[in-house]
């Protein structure tokens, strides 16, 4: 487990799909080499990631940003893309707006952000449309 | 069931270099939709799939999926094989379409979710 908190920053990239998952990717081996235990690991991969193609398929590109501290992993992904009009609709499951691009690569399910509420303990999406989002997820460690 | 065992009812060719033939499935998972399987797969599952791009490796890097299949005869690009030796995950290919694939597997004693 992480002693003090680390701070780790990921500049996503919203024209790439083949780099799509990178920032995750790091954030799951940095977690196996703290020792964060299995389940906890699979949980943050799982909200990292989902988090991660959503900034990049409907964010437009963006941020994200890690803090692994001894309790908990806080997640958050911040972008200017277009937002999100009635985040209770887009929290449903099934409901998507994704485009036939991102359908091709196997997304577009609307299974996203429940799935990110499912394996996070907490998450809270703040959104303007025209301006942008930010999600925060928050896992605890114990 | 042994991956040796399942290369051999999908009639399929291994794709990634490294030792296969004894790693072991406990379940299958077919499907196209990546977010369901992030949403359902259990452990020591196999994938097969139809999908051929990079995020199909990503995916089951963040589920610790070891094993895809991918089916009606694709073959990833060089690319997608690279990250997918990187990961340890082993690639194949088999002629069969994904019902098919599935239903073989299936029909051989791989079960679904672990049972
Ligand atoms: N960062 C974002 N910016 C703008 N809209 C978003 C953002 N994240 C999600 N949405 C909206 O919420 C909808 C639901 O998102 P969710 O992740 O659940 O499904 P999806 O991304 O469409 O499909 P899946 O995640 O199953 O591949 C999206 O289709 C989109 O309309
Ligand atoms: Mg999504």
């Amino acid at each position: 487990m992480a002693e003090k908190t680390i701070n780790l920053h990921y500049t996503i990239d919203g024209n790439n799909f083949t780099t799509a998952g990178q920032a995750s990717s790091n954030i799951k081996k940095v977690l196996k080499q703290l020792g964060v235990y299995p389940e906890a690991i699979r949980k943050a991969a799982i909200s990292m990631y989902e988090g991660e193609i959503n900034t990049i398929i409907h964010g437009k590109g963006g941020e994200a940003n890690v803090a692994i501290s001894p309790e908990t992993i806080t997640i958050v992904f911040t972008d200017n893309g277009p937002g999100i009009s009635d985040i209770d609709k887009a929290m449903q499951e099934g409901f998507s707006t994704a485009t036939d691009e991102a359908r091709e690569l196997g997304f577009g399910a609307g299974m996203g952000l429940p799935n990110m509420k499912k394996y996070s303990d907490s998450m809270t999406i703040e959104s303007q449309v025209g301006k942008g989002t930010t999600v925060t997820m928050i896992i605890k460690l114990n | 069931m042994k991956l040796k065992q399942v290369s051999e009812i999908l009639h399929a060719k291994v794709l990634t270099k490294a030792p296969w033939e004894d790693l072991e499935v406990q379940s299958a998972c077919g499907c196209d939709l990546m977010s369901d399987v992030l949403a359902f797969v259990k452990n020591q599952a196999l994938l097969l799939t139809g999908l051929v791009n990079p995020q199909v490796i990503r995916t089951c890097e963040m589920m610790d999926i070891k094993t895809v299949v991918f089916v009606r005869g694709k073959v990833p690009q060089a690319p997608v094989l690279e990250l997918a030796e990187d990961m340890g995950i082993t690639i194949m290919t088999t002629d069969f379409p994904l019902y098919i694939a599935c239903g073989e597997l299936y029909k051989n004693g791989l079960g679904g979710r672990g049972e």
